[in-house]
């Protein structure tokens, strides 16, 4: 008896406590509150399964336990039902499934008028890099980091020239514009991670990975790494404002670029070599 | 991973074939009674340690097959650069192939009674296989001193590692295939343990042949230019 | 019920008994130390595992007084931290739950549950355990090394689990490898033996389809984790190569500590297949064994037959292929190539199907029985609620897009510890209230039991049940602590400080079972042979405890399947499985 009870109250106290819980989903900053649903009826799903089977494993222990003379069932299967379970939990699969499916599709398939920005993730910190007027980000190589060059532009590229660099400083978006993030990193795995965002991709060097998001509210996030990446994992932080279009051109201008923060050691270097021969 | 799938889908038809011989749809509450009313049901008749060596071929197929897995997807990689097969290797195969052979003839000898055959056998087969381990670190010591070394390229690192965990596998077989032979030096008669020992080694030095053969594909290339062409004749 | 005329069964010869074959031990040392038999081997596996599980548990009470109480406990620093988890992870899922599973109730119930005398290759089973050991120590040296074990994530990722940002890069990351490698041969030795056994060694008329549950558990996951373990292998020798001898395996070009490193080329991806090609399977090696036992637990103490047996079989061997295409599930947000997500989902869902019916058929073999609240019971009942719970919230993980938000989180965390750590505990623990008496000949203490379990399942249930929300709030797992961000609100705070609360509880709570098992070893009632009144073939032994060889002169005939409990008309409402069927529907008692 008391334990029947005992199952009945984990199963109801599970559902109190999904309702009434204060820990819940961050309010969502981008396009993928598709996301979102897909998780509600994921829950509706599983909720409803959990309860009825612990439930009726309570019924199950408060009917038949055992008392002096009880004798058991001697039931060894039942076709017809198992089937129908089967079936059942394959709709039920299925309900999850098909939405999930869908959603991932858009998840993967970029808009092709996302822009292209960069993350780049290092022990511990985060540099960004935004394309310059011409739109395109230049192409880079591990190889080519030093103090002068914290993101290994390649020098030679025209493309990479006018890409406004920040290094260990804050991301700015504009809202409304879809964005595709190219993710790398210089030394280890790292994952870039906003909750607010839902969209989240691990970076790993050797790679370019990527997701696509559409900011549609304003506010400022925090960056946090998903992916163990060392001792500091936990303090690798950095922020992310979304911001009105105009304030984001504000913000884009007092950027320098490659070429502005490079520009002169690269000169002067130049110099150099041509005096020493 | 295509290369462990395939693998495992040939132990899963197998599985499934021995499972379909096993009466899985039966329903065993109604079958009440001495196994002689269920025939062909019982554990099998064959020695226990045949089916054993059966499942650790099996567990090293698996691990070669991943390692073949692992290969195929690194050299997809940018800084992949294909290494020369020293020559040694196909004097090595050939050693190899010997090596089976003198086990097989040996394993032909026990059923005809034939201890002298058993032993030279057996002998023939032990020297052939250490020939061959001495002729794999022949090759080495030449590609090293040609200078591809291990960490130079993964296409070396793959090379030493693959043929490093075949030759274990070799020498282990041999401290198997010594054992048996002092047992049947010693006797100076077949009794049903040796035949079945012979046996063993036999199977086992078959199978490394197999793996050798397959690898030895791989590292010259030419399994990659087989699936090419399997792939354009698909397309 | 089909009965045969008991005139049918006289022909039969008996079993025979080889007892040449038996390696009667013959001094102290060869019959309690260099044991070739099952039974102390399964032994001195489950006191190894336990043993240094307790190591992984006591790691788990210190990971969360940091996370209850960060910046309280000055000798738990970031590096320190991280050294836990990934000790507490592998300890718990290889060096603890494989290891106890197959070679502890594996070693023990096999032989016995086959009708087999030992294991077909007890020599080799032997140095399955000495290996098995070695590897052990091996693994608990690196916490005497200079640098201290790894700190890398029980995953093992490269490149950081050899770059000198990671604890535990010179000699730690190197020891756990070998550790590996070690404990992968050492399985492999006893793995051949439990298949092989299977295999081979079944008494007369022990058919696959009058196999108990456990066994057929025990063995598809003993195959599979010989098909699976080779993966890891591959994976440790490869990146062993790449930390030693500075091959690129799986290390691109890098800037390690502002350097460029000398690696380049490699790809960490190709870690991370390997990996999780051995750690899929890894989740249904245990699982599936703690399937197996379970139903043979409800349905003993429910006195009635398991219900939809064959089901319950295809089920698991299903479980067992479908696992093998499974891996990528784990990987959906590494950075893989994205259209394989449609694949690993579907075939991830898919699974789901044939382990709800498992679930269905042990809540419907409750149905109409005659439940004995015993404490194998209990915790039979606690796995039930604990794996659908752990096992719904995979749903949400498998399903690739929902798996995006939430993969890293907390939620994830919850979500295996529920799945595989609390339920298969359940089981285990359940299993040993169980065969406790047929290995020691006495019975552990019911009230003791019952207060055990129910600290244990609320407490474990109350750790984990919340802590999904932390993940759906967003909180990252593997933090040493969460730090200044505006997500988290103090709430989230004091739900740590709870959860590191009962985990402290239920953690003691464990020091009572100890006690019991201590206690009772001297002091329990004698339980006789069969005190659960059971029809399974270990509890039919001559002896108890069993002795070398099991089975006296001759070896136990079957005629029936494992579950025949309260069967219509018999005069008890159990039939063991070596009792001939009768012409009349009178049974006697046991000839």
């Amino acid at each position: 008896m008391a334990v029947a009870l005992l199952l009945l109250l984990v199963a109801i106290g599970s559902v109190l406590f999904h309702l009434y819980s204060p820990w819940w989903w961050t309010p969502i900053a981008t396009n993928w509150s598709y996301i979102d649903q897909t998780i509600n009826i994921t829950f509706w799903i599983t909720g409803f399964v959990f309860t009825a089977v612990v439930a009726f494993m309570a019924y199950c222990v408060f009917r038949f336990h055992h008392r002096e003379g009880r004798q058991a069932d001697y039931n060894p299967e039942n076709k017809k039902l198992e089937w129908w379970l089967s079936v059942g939990t394959g709709v039920g699969v299925a309900a999850m499934l098909a939405p999930g499916l869908v959603v991932w599709h858009q998840f993967v398939t970029v808009p092709a008028d996302a822009t292209e920005i960069e993350v780049m993730g290092q022990q511990w910190q985060w540099s960004f890099r935004l394309p310059g007027k011409d739109g395109r980000l230049g192409t880079s190589d591990v190889r080519n980091i030093n103090p002068d060059n914290p993101m290994g532009l390649n020098r030679d590229d025209p493309h990479g020239q006018d890409d406004v660099v920040v290094e260990n400083g804050d991301l700015h978006l504009p809202i409304g514009k879809p964005v595709k993030v190219l993710l790398r990193s210089v030394d280890v795995l790292h994952d870039f991670y906003v909750p607010e965002f839902r969209a989240k991709m691990d970076m790993v060097p050797g790679m370019v990975t990527y997701f696509w998001i559409r900011p549609i509210r304003t506010g400022t996030f925090d960056v946090l790494c998903a992916e163990l990446c060392g001792a500091a994992h936990y303090q690798m932080r950095a922020k992310v404002i979304i911001e009105e279009e105009s304030d984001y051109h504000a913000w884009l201008d007092q950027q320098k670029t490659f070429a502005e923060l490079s520009g002169p050691t690269a000169v002067v270097r130049a110099t150099y070599q041509s005096g020493g021969k | 991973m295509s290369a462990v799938i395939l693998f495992l889908a040939v132990i899963a038809v197998i599985a499934g074939w021995w499972l379909s011989q096993q009466r899985l749809t039966a329903k065993p509450w109604l079958e009440a009674g001495p196994i002689d009313d269920f025939p062909g049901t019982d554990a099998t008749t064959w020695p226990a340690a045949k089916v054993g060596l059966g499942v650790f071929l099996a567990v090293a197929g698996s691990l070669f097959a991943l390692f073949i897995s692992a290969y195929s997807m690194r050299m997809n990689m940018a800084d992949w650069r294909t290494m020369p097969v020293p020559t040694v290797l196909w004097f090595n195969t050939g050693v190899l192939v010997l090596s089976s052979v003198a086990l097989q003839w040996a394993y032909v000898a026990t059923r005809r009674n034939d201890i002298d055959g058993v032993i030279v056998g057996l002998l023939a087969g032990g020297a052939a296989a250490i020939t061959f381990l001495a002729g794999q670190l022949v090759a080495w010591q030449q590609l090293s001193a040609a200078g591809y070394f291990v960490a130079s390229n993964p296409a070396n690192a793959f090379f030493y590692m693959i043929t490093a965990v075949h030759g274990l596998h070799l020498t282990g077989g041999l401290v198997a295939l010594g054992r048996t032979t002092a047992k049947v030096w010693h006797r100076n008669a077949a009794t049903d343990e040796m035949h079945l020992s012979i046996e063993l080694c036999a199977i086992y030095w078959h199978f490394l042949l197999l793996v050798w053969l397959v690898l030895l594909g791989l590292l010259t290339g030419w399994t990659n230019d087989f699936v090419d062409i399997c792939r354009q004749l698909l397309s | 019920m089909v009965d045969v005329p008991y005139d049918r069964i006289a022909g039969i010869p008996p079993a025979e008994a080889p007892d040449v074959e038996l390696y009667h031990p013959k001094s102290w040392l060869t019959r309690y130390v260099f044991s070739q038999d099952a039974k102390v081997i399964a032994i001195q596996y489950s006191l190894t595992a336990s043993a240094i599980g307790l190591v992984a548990l006591v790691l788990s009470w210190l990971m969360r007084l940091q996370l209850g109480f960060p910046g309280t406990f000055s000798f738990i620093d970031a590096n320190q931290y991280l050294q836990f988890i990934t000790m507490h992870g592998m300890i718990m899922v290889i060096y603890l739950l494989t290891a106890l599973f197959l070679g502890g109730f594996g070693n023990y119930l096999i032989p016995l549950m086959v009708g087999a005398r030992d294991m077909v290759f007890p020599y080799v089973n032997m140095l399955s355990y000495w290996i098995y050991l070695l590897a052990v120590l091996v693994l608990a040296s690196t916490f005497f090394v200079p640098g201290g074990p790894t700190g890398a994530g029980w995953t093992l990722y490269p490149p950081q689990a050899i770059l000198s940002g990671t604890p535990g890069q010179d000699w730690g990351i190197v020891l756990m490898l070998s550790s590996l490698i070690l404990f992968i041969i050492g399985f492999t030795m006893g793995g051949l033996n439990y298949v092989v056994t299977v295999l081979q060694a079944r008494t007369r008329g022990m058919t696959l389809m009058r196999l108990p549950l456990t066994v057929w558990g025990i063995f598809t996951a003993t195959v599979m984790a010989l098909l699976a373990f080779p993966a890891l292998f591959v994976g440790s020798v490869m990146m062993l190569l790449d930390r030693l001898l500075g091959t690129s395996f799986f290390m691109p070009s890098l800037v390690e500590m502002g350097q460029l490193s000398k690696y380049g080329g490699g790809s960490p991806l190709l870690f991370q297949h390997l990996f999780w090609f051995f750690g899929h399977p890894e989740v249904y090696i245990v699982a599936l064994p703690a399937f197996g036992i379970v139903s043979d637990l409800i349905s003993t103490h429910a006195r009635k037959n398991i219900f939809g047996y064959r089901m319950m079989v295809w089920a698991i061997v299903a479980i067992g292929a479908l696992s093998f295409v499974v891996w990528a599930h784990h990987m959906y947000v590494s950075g893989m190539y994205p259209y394989f997500g449609y694949f690993f989902a579907t075939t991830t869902l898919i699974i789901a199907i044939p382990t709800a019916l498992k679930v269905y058929n042990w809540v419907l073999t409750l149905w109409r029985g005659n439940i004995h609240l015993t404490p194998p019971m209990l915790f039979a009942l606690g796995f039930i609620v604990t794996f659908v719970n752990g096992g719904l919230t995979g749903l949400f993980l498998g399903n690739v897009v929902v798996d995006v938000p939430l993969s890293d989180t907390m939620f994830v965390v919850a979500h295996f510890h529920m799945v595989m750590g609390v339920a298969p505990i359940m089981v285990v623990l359940g299993a040993i209230y169980h065969w406790y008496p047929k290995v020691t000949g006495r019975m552990l203490n019911d009230v003791l039991g019952k207060f055990h379990f129910w600290v244990t399942f609320l407490g474990a249930y109350l750790i984990f049940f919340p802590m999904h929300y932390l993940g759906l709030l967003g909180v990252p797992r593997r933090y040493f602590e969460l730090g200044e961000a505006a997500f988290i609100p103090p709430s989230a705070h004091s739900l740590n400080e709870f959860i590191t609360v009962v985990a402290l509880t239920v953690g003691f709570a464990q020091m009572v079972f100890l006690f019991n098992l201590a206690w009772s070893l001297f002091e329990g009632a004698p339980s006789g042979g069969n005190p659960w009144r059971a029809t399974t073939l270990e509890w039919q032994t001559p002896e108890t405890p069993p002795g070398h060889g099991n089975w006296g002169k001759e070896l136990p005939i079957v005629y029936r399947w494992a579950y025949d409990y309260s069967v219509p008309g018999a005069a008890e409402d159990f039939i063991p499985q070596n009792q001939p069927p009768t012409t009349g529907a009178v049974q006697g008692a046991t000839p």
